[in-house]
């Protein structure tokens, strides 16, 4: 598994859509240009919704894992 | 992903209900696409006012009067359907709680808080007899269908709710 050092991490466990895609597009601001956002979630919704999330806003998807019945997402800020 | 893609873009809403279950629709989507970096604008009209505002009588004329006795304010939505004179919106909001669905409050102040823009229509306010200091502070103009047309037509998204 890939190992990536996140600069910051938004738990957003619990939170049911829209929530954790809004809150990371807030989290990611608090992330410098090329750094890494790290979100915990436990909507099965995120899995789709943050993919899609990146391809409208050109962040980086750099990867996914899911552990105990939460999801991790590694996202690089782009811009 | 074509390059264009990225480019930024419009989002035009139009809240035509008062329904609880639309307008949580349609705040969950202004909240998404100015999520997504989408310039968002929800033009509020007819019984979509009510989301938009304060709780406090409003009209002059007996018929808005009248009329006020049965406007509410974003607290007081009935769902589309199962209304049963109340039962039905307090039913769902603790259906919502118990899935820890953000309320349509909170969904309204984050809008706000990502920037998505909210008009009021300005006909529809005169025929029901609502003044702007009825409204929520928020709302940031009071247009007419010319200004939505305007937006819409820079929106790659536009919705009718």
């Amino acid at each position: 598994m890939a190992e990536y050092t996140p600069e910051k991490t938004l738990d957003a466990r619990g939170l049911k859509c829209p929530m954790p895609v809004v809150k990371t597009s807030q989290e990611i601001k608090n992330v410098s240009v090329g750094g890494v956002l790290e979100v915990l979630a436990t909507d099965p919704g995120s899995v789709a919704d943050i993919q899609a999330w990146c391809k409208s806003t050109g962040h980086e998807l750099l990867g996914m894992e899911k552990g105990e019945g939460v999801f991790k997402f590694y996202i690089r800020r782009v811009k | 992903m074509s390059e264009h893609e990225h480019e930024a873009k419009k989002a035009s809403i139009v809240v035509f209900s008062g329904d609880m279950d639309k307008v949580m629709a349609a705040f969950i989507i202004a909240t998404t696409a100015a999520a997504s970096g989408i310039d968002t604008t929800m033009f509020f009209t007819f019984w979509g006012l009510q989301a938009i505002k304060k709780k406090v009588p409003t009209g002059k004329t007996l018929f808005q009067r009248m009329l006020s006795f049965f406007l509410k304010d974003i607290n007081g939505l009935n769902p589309s359907k199962l209304s049963m004179g109340g039962l039905g919106r307090w039913m769902f909001k603790q259906m919502m709680k118990q899935q820890n669905v953000t309320p349509l409050p909170e969904l309204r102040k984050m809008a706000v808080d990502l920037g998505v823009k909210l008009l009021a229509c300005q006909m529809s306010m005169e025929v029901m007899g609502i003044r702007r200091e009825d409204l929520i502070d928020e709302v940031s103009d009071v247009v007419g269908a010319a200004t939505f047309i305007a937006e819409a037509n820079k929106s790659h998204i536009t919705l009718f709710i």
